[in-house]
């Protein structure tokens, strides 16, 4: 009796752990962008794997089809990501479509504090209405344009000296967005080593971002800013300023003096390739792309150095980077939860700097020796001090859409003038938030 | 006597329904076998259509489907077509459907015409002449992308050998003067041959007794031409045209590889503007009315045009 009662109670706390064990173990799918940092991510899943018995399966997208892929799958309900790291402009629609999960009771009740992460990345890649306490989002990839350049040329006596002669002044890391214009025009079907070179690359793609991304480089740089008053959506003289003329005129002439031929439709591959083929002396391009580059067996090393985005009026760069979000629509937010709690954690994160990612947490920011781990950590922290992001609205595609085809208009196909360009698209955007009802 | 498959089928089926079968009339049955394709028919075309027109007059977005939808009555039409960016793309959408038909029709029949003269290794010209139309467009959009390429792109090398440029001198892709034409030239590659085996099946049916009749009449080949295979062949060449026009009209993946419409919005024909609006800023209702104005208005050619053939048909 008693041998056929342990049997019992044997068999079933068995049955009751493999029940529990089969409740826990989930199958989850993160969706990001296919990049450097992604395959770093995978890296950095497998101690959560680890850890929790959860098997994580990732969904990467190239990033020209990137938000195309992942807002259809967000717009249409879809089950496949049950995390989600989606562009900080997508955060308003995330939130107010539905598609993401609000986070705050769950950073409540597991102790996650938004002070703990930089403070420019919780409001771009977390909060909606932005600023307000409510987040969407962990700050997961912090992410700024910045610029990178040839140091070996840099460096190079004859190089130097033949700058110089040419303009007066010592060959260096721009301090200026018309330095940059003038370091560029001084490369320009240049010889070097018995090849000719190029100034600089930059973004002028039009079908996804690219040329927005780019352009705003230089549009903040010059003070741009998208509302006199936020949240007015009041634009007339903010978005066609005479400074935002002035910086659309100059990104259209470091596009026309200063770029490689045939570079019209360049985005962040098209960079990358055009300055490990030596082509160009100076590109810029996202800081995820840093470590990779650095690590470049050819044009990396002792051979390239990196600086912020050059002021001119005001020091500010465009805002890259991502938040992690758990999709609305997934049936296993519970073990999603989960990753986003692992994720906070400060060794986590400075394992997660460690492998490439950029962690947003203020204990690998502010850790010491963060500057000196990488020859562009400290420029890393400067570019996201001054960080500014396009709207945010969930009608942020159709915003996007209108500055790319203004700006690809004026700057690439050389149609009109800044001044039109920048009216057209207040035009445009007007049209927009009117029939958002915010107008 | 064997029974037939039918036979056996026919034995087996139970009485009561064979009895039903029997007592139904020939209509009836011809709608049993019509039916589901009418049925489909109007579940994927039809339906699709009358709920397009319908949210043609509302502010829908796809996107949002919890938000209320407004009926907004004529307003999408009238952005539209008082639109002077939409009106660039339709004269970039126009400028690429005749000089495509133009240079395909040319130069399909002249290619038709010389591989219709019997000649050694006829067939393996026909079908080198034909392999391009057999490649997806999305590869052809890609290849063409390098051969454009300014500093590598063979194209830009073979124009430089004959003018004596710099091969990096001009941008096929990147040039506002340059790109509409670039795109043209890749769809003349891409699809002459289609316009050459149309042609060809055009001439190919020409009865040889009556070019001997007109050899007899002592009629010049010139005479011949004019007078004999243009006209035998226009129908063909009508209907090749009708063919690449409607392909032509919503052209979208060719150039979307090839140019993205770009540069700026010189080469976005309007279903490539359409594909923005429709699933990239997804202004649906806007989108509709889009799609209808661009239906209606091949519809309306291509029935204009049919008429047409209709008409040389019958001479």
């Amino acid at each position: 009796m008693i041998k056929r009662a342990l049997l019992m109670a044997t068999a079933m706390s068995t049955a009751g752990l493999m029940g529990a064990n089969a409740a826990q173990a989930e199958e989850l799918t993160l969706c990001w962008a296919a990049w450097d940092p992604a395959n770093a991510l995978v890296e950095l899943s497998k101690e959560f794997e680890a850890e929790s018995g959860h098997t994580m399966n990732f969904e990467f997208v190239p990033w020209p089809n990137f938000a195309d892929r992942m807002l259809n799958e967000l717009n249409s309900g879809g089950k496949l990501c049950d995390l989600l790291i989606g562009d900080s402009q997508w955060i308003g629609g995330g939130a107010e479509n539905g598609h993401y999960v609000k986070l705050n009771d769950f950073f409540d009740a597991e102790g996650i504090s938004m002070d703990d992460f930089a403070p420019a990345t919780v409001y771009a890649y977390s909060t909606w209405p932005k600023g307000s306490p409510n987040y969407y989002a962990l700050p997961a990839m912090g992410d700024a344009n910045g610029w990178f350049y040839r140091k070996d040329w840099f460096e190079n006596e004859d190089i130097r000296a033949a700058y110089m002669e040419e303009t007066g002044q010592e060959l260096r890391e721009p301090q200026s967005q018309m330095e940059l214009m003038q370091i560029a025009k001084f490369f320009q079907e240049r010889e070097i080593d018995g090849q000719t070179r190029y100034g600089v690359s930059i973004f002028t793609e039009r079908g996804s971002e690219g040329i927005t991304m780019g352009a705003t480089g230089a549009l903040y740089a010059w003070g741009f800013k998208y509302e006199n008053e936020p949240g007015s959506y009041d634009m007339a003289g903010a978005v066609n300023s005479p400074e935002a003329v002035e910086a659309l005129e100059f990104y259209k002439e470091l596009y026309e003096c200063c770029t490689p031929p045939g570079y019209t439709d360049a985005y962040m591959e098209q960079s990358l390739d055009a300055f490990k083929s030596g082509q160009v002396a100076m590109a810029m391009n996202w800081f995820a792309f840093f470590p990779g580059l650095y690590a470049d067996p050819n044009t990396g090393g002792d051979k390239i150095d990196f600086f912020v985005n050059p002021p001119q009026n005001v020091a500010a760069s465009t805002l890259g980077g991502q938040g992690i979000s758990v999709v609305a629509y997934s049936d296993k937010q519970d073990a999603a939860l989960e990753y986003i709690k692992w994720f906070a954690q400060p060794e986590v994160q400075a394992k997660w700097w460690e492998l490439g990612g950029y962690s947003a947490h203020n204990s690998v920011l502010q850790g010491d020796g963060f500057e000196e781990s990488a020859p562009f950590a400290g420029d890393f922290l400067v570019a996201m001090d001054g960080v500014q992001d396009f709207w945010q609205e969930p009608a942020y595609a159709e915003l996007l859409l209108a500055m790319q085809k203004r700006l690809h208009d004026y700057i690439v196909a050389d149609q009109g003038t800044a001044q039109e360009a920048l009216d057209k698209l207040i035009e445009d955007w007007t049209e927009v938030f009117e029939d958002e009802g915010k107008l | 006597m064997t029974d037939t498959a039918i036979d056996k089928i026919a034995q087996r089926t139970p009485a009561r329904v064979a009895r039903k079968v029997r007592g139904l009339s020939d209509r009836a049955i011809a709608w049993l076998f019509v039916g589901p394709t009418i049925f489909l028919l109007l579940a994927i075309n039809i339906f699709p259509l009358i709920w397009t027109i319908y949210l043609s007059f509302t502010n829908f977005r796809a996107n949002r489907p919890n938000r209320e939808v407004e009926w907004v009555g004529l307003r999408n039409y009238e952005r539209i077509l008082t639109d002077s960016d939409i009106w660039l793309n339709m004269q970039a959408t126009a400028h690429f459907l005749f000089w495509t038909i133009f240079f395909q029709v040319l130069i399909g029949f002249a290619l038709a015409y010389l591989i219709n003269k019997k000649f050694r290794g006829n067939d393996l010209w026909t079908t080198i002449i034909v392999l391009p139309m057999m490649l997806s467009p999305a590869v052809v959009g890609n290849f063409w992308t390098f051969l454009y390429q300014p500093q590598i792109g063979l194209f830009n090398y073979i124009v430089a050998f004959f003018i004596g440029a710099d091969p990096s001198s001009f941008e096929m892709i990147g040039s506002v003067t340059l790109a509409p034409w670039a795109i043209v030239i890749v769809d003349t590659w891409m699809w002459t041959p289609f316009v050459m085996l149309i042609c060809l099946a055009g001439l190919r049916s020409i009865p040889d007794y009556i070019y001997e009749a007109a050899e007899i009449d002592r009629a010049s080949k010139w005479r011949q031409f004019w007078t004999i295979t243009v006209p035998m062949v226009l129908p063909f060449l009508m209907l090749a045209v009708l063919f690449r026009g409607i392909e032509n009209f919503k052209m979208f993946d060719l150039v979307v590889q090839l140019t993205g419409g770009g540069p700026g919005s010189i080469t976005e024909l309007a279903s490539i503007n359409l594909k923005r609006e429709a699933f990239e800023k997804w202004r649906t209702g806007y989108s509709s009315a889009y799609a209808i104005i661009l239906f209606v208005t091949v519809f309306g050619l291509a029935s204009i045009y049919v008429k047409a053939l209709n008409k040389v048909k019958e001479r």
